[in-house]
């Protein structure tokens, strides 16, 4: 068993995030956390839809967002994935999509006020990113064989869509359809940073302890993206995309002022404006690496760890719950629910919530990420597990488990665990947020003191930290010969 | 049409050589053979007259067929005349054909038996019908030269001979790889044989029985 160097690259793993334990603020500040999560409860099972004001604008709002930012970013992402050979549209990509959307709407709302096209751009933007990429992967799998057969003098486009485009349609569909439900996440989170999204709703309706509307909104929340299937059928699509871009509301105006401010003051570090030239800018830069950068940065690499590890072992127990060679037809029903549930919540609700319920620590975080992503990794190893076939005579419980299923599973387990990585590590960021000390933390503050600057550089960190993150991940991945489909790895 | 000549062509794969150095001149109006064991460098031969060849317009039917799976049989024919139509008529037929276009590819169909699969995707029909869909592909195509990979390899005896008698009548001028030598020496008047990536005959077939051919087949 040691001789595996999954198992010891595991292993090690377990003993960082054991290690980072040792660092770690968990604590539980809230007086009573368990009258507080009764209430929750209590609101869930008696959710009261007239409770909240605008229930059926912040549902429409939040499809509309999804719809038109998720649809901007298909069409941008596609135009790019065709262009995907050279290094700066890849590295620009990489870029982009390095940076969370809630960070990108954090900088537009500086630019575009609680404008539309904050939301739009900052569900966009970082969409276009993540399709180029995807949609590139999914172009490159096509079969050369119709394209080497095309007559000579053929038009480039034409050639295109007959070939690869219409071989790779079925997987780019689904992907795009995928990355909707994607969307609508997103979309009902930016109600966190003021859009007029559900997050929005949620948000206040916490404020005020009104428990049954949020029950309300977040059974509304599970509806809208369990009978998305339902609804968002091919021939209904075309009017929802020409209907969207008229529903999102037209917030307040965008002030043109505050855009050329942006570009032209708020972004170029202080020392510099102040005329004080780079002998001022290098303490500047050093007294933001050392007191904001480098505590965020160790918070952050300490929370993505651990919860990494945590999200390794819940995902491991899991995905029994979805695997045919452990449930029945009915408990497998039920262990879906349960994991359709823990999946479809966005990690920044989950965070938001038990933030509320526990008070401010590390440990709302990473049982937030944990959940989301446990059961993102528990589904799809599940669905994997269902592809293989038992001998007729084998063991059953436990030692099923633990001698037919884990060994095979093992490799795509950890595949998947490392594509996540980065992701994980773009949501900890984020969840600073909400208050915990990672770099999203010091993000938010330098914007709420309107210190453009740095928020630009410690966002430029979190990004580059992302980037070397996804680059270790598929080292790692590359040298264990781990290997799994790109284009269903959740958002 | 000028006539086509391989001049000198080598082909290598990795460091070891595959094919020639040979030289061949193919005249207008000729119906070629190439035999030879597989692994000869038939279908590396065809692979390198299509390189030099496709600006003249050469049609091809590669051994993988090249057909679009997700796509009809009729998309896949349509994709013969690609080159022909402006690229918002070509886009336009990919959501919705004109019915001009139906009724000039619905008589190959018929003529290789295939008009029932019409509107099947590619990747339902079977192992012959995929190779018929491939013919048509290059019918409809009407290029200057064809070059086949073993065009109807997965096709019964008279099914065959249907197909091959459609090719060689629409393309005057054709090089097709064939392992069937008596459908060869039918349907051919020159045999090329290829015997370890060289020349080893090259004969008009009506001066060839298939006793002639089958020593390529040996050792």
């Amino acid at each position: 068993m040691w001789q595996s160097a999954s198992i010891r690259l595991s292993l090690a793993f377990v003993v960082v995030a054991l290690g980072c334990l040792l660092y770690a603020d968990f604590q539980i500040s809230t007086a009573n956390p368990w009258q507080e999560l009764a209430r929750l409860a209590l609101g869930l099972v008696t959710p009261d839809l007239s409770a909240v004001d605008y229930l059926g604008q912040a549902v429409v709002r939040t499809l509309a967002f999804a719809f038109v930012g998720v649809t901007l970013g298909a069409v941008s992402g596609f135009l790019l994935a065709l262009c995907f050979r050279h290094a700066l549209v890849r590295g620009g990509c990489a870029f982009i999509r390095a940076i969370h959307e809630l960070f990108w709407a954090l900088l537009f709302l500086q630019c575009f006020g609680l404008h539309p096209l904050t939301g739009v751009l900052a569900i966009a933007l970082p969409y276009a990113g993540i399709f180029a990429k995807v949609y590139a992967e999914i172009l490159d799998e096509a079969d050369p064989g119709p394209a080497h057969a095309l007559p000579h003098g053929c038009r480039s486009l034409s050639g295109l869509a007959y070939t690869r485009l219409s071989q790779a349609w079925p997987h780019l569909v689904s992907y795009t359809a995928y990355r909707l439900e994607c969307g609508l996440r997103s979309s009902a989170v930016l109600g966190f940073i003021g859009m007029p999204t559900l997050g929005y709703y949620l948000e206040s309706s916490f404020a005020q302890g009104h428990y049954s509307s949020v029950g309300a909104l977040l059974l509304i929340f599970y509806v809208m993206i369990a009978t998305l299937k339902l609804w968002a059928r091919p021939r209904l699509l075309p009017f929802y995309l020409v209907a969207a871009p008229f529903l999102l509301g037209s917030g307040l105006p965008i002030a043109w002022s505050n855009i050329t401010r942006f570009v032209t003051q708020d972004i170029v570090p202080l020392p510099l404006r102040s005329g004080e030239g780079m002998a001022g800018l290098g303490a500047w830069l050093g007294d933001l690496l050392a007191n904001q950068a480098l505590p965020g940065i160790i918070n952050t690499l300490l929370l993505t760890q651990i919860a990494l590890v945590l999200t390794g072992a819940l995902a491991l127990v899991l995905f029994p719950l979805v695997s045919r060679h452990f449930t029945t037809r009915l408990s497998g029903s039920a262990g879906h629910l349960v994991l359709v549930i823990l999946r479809s919540t966005p990690e920044y609700l989950l965070a938001f919530i038990l933030l509320q319920l526990l008070g401010p620590s590390m440990l709302p975080a990473v049982v937030a990420l944990a959940i989301h992503n446990g059961g993102i990794i528990g589904h799809l190893v599940g669905q994997r597990s269902n592809t293989l076939t038992l001998r007729p005579d084998a063991p059953n419980g436990i030692a099923r488990y633990a001698y037919e299923m884990v060994p095979r599973l093992y490799g795509p387990f950890l595949a998947l665990l490392f594509y996540r990585w980065e992701i994980i590590m773009r949501e900890t960021a984020i969840l600073g947020i909400l208050g915990v000390a990672t770099l999203g933390f010091f993000i938010d503050s330098a914007i709420q003191e309107i210190r453009i600057d740095s928020a630009l550089v410690l966002i430029l960190i979190t990004a580059l930290l992302n980037l070397g993150i996804d680059s270790l991940a598929r080292r790692l991945r590359a040298r264990l010969r781990l290997r799994y489909s790109a284009s269903r790895q959740g958002c | 049409m000028t006539s086509l000549t391989l001049n000198e062509v080598v082909a290598d794969y990795g460091k070891g050589r595959v094919l020639g150095p040979l030289s061949l001149t193919l005249s207008p109006g000729e119906h070629v053979a190439l035999v030879g064991k597989s692994g000869a460098g038939k279908s590396t031969l065809l692979d390198l007259m299509y390189t030099h060849w496709r600006h003249q317009n050469a049609a091809l039917i590669p051994q993988q067929l090249g057909l679009v799976d997700t796509l009809s049989t009729f998309h896949n024919v349509y994709m013969g005349g690609l080159s022909r139509h402006s690229t918002c008529h070509n886009l336009i037929t990919l959501a919705r054909p004109f019915r001009r276009d139906v009724a000039d590819i619905s008589p190959l169909l018929e003529r290789l038996e295939i008009a029932d699969t019409c509107w099947n995707r590619a990747g339902e029909l079977s192992g012959g019908q995929r190779q018929r869909v491939a013919a048509a592909r290059v019918l409809y195509q009407a290029g200057s030269v064809l070059l086949a990979d073993e065009p109807v390899s997965s096709l019964d005896g008279p099914q065959a001979a249907s197909v091959m008698a459609a090719l060689t009548d629409t393309y005057a001028t054709a090089v097709l790889a064939m392992h069937d030598v008596e459908l060869a020496l039918r349907f051919c008047d020159r045999v090329i044989g290829i015997h370890q990536g060289t020349i080893a005959l090259d004969q008009p077939s009506r001066r060839l029985t298939t006793r002639d051919v089958l020593p390529l087949y040996e050792s």
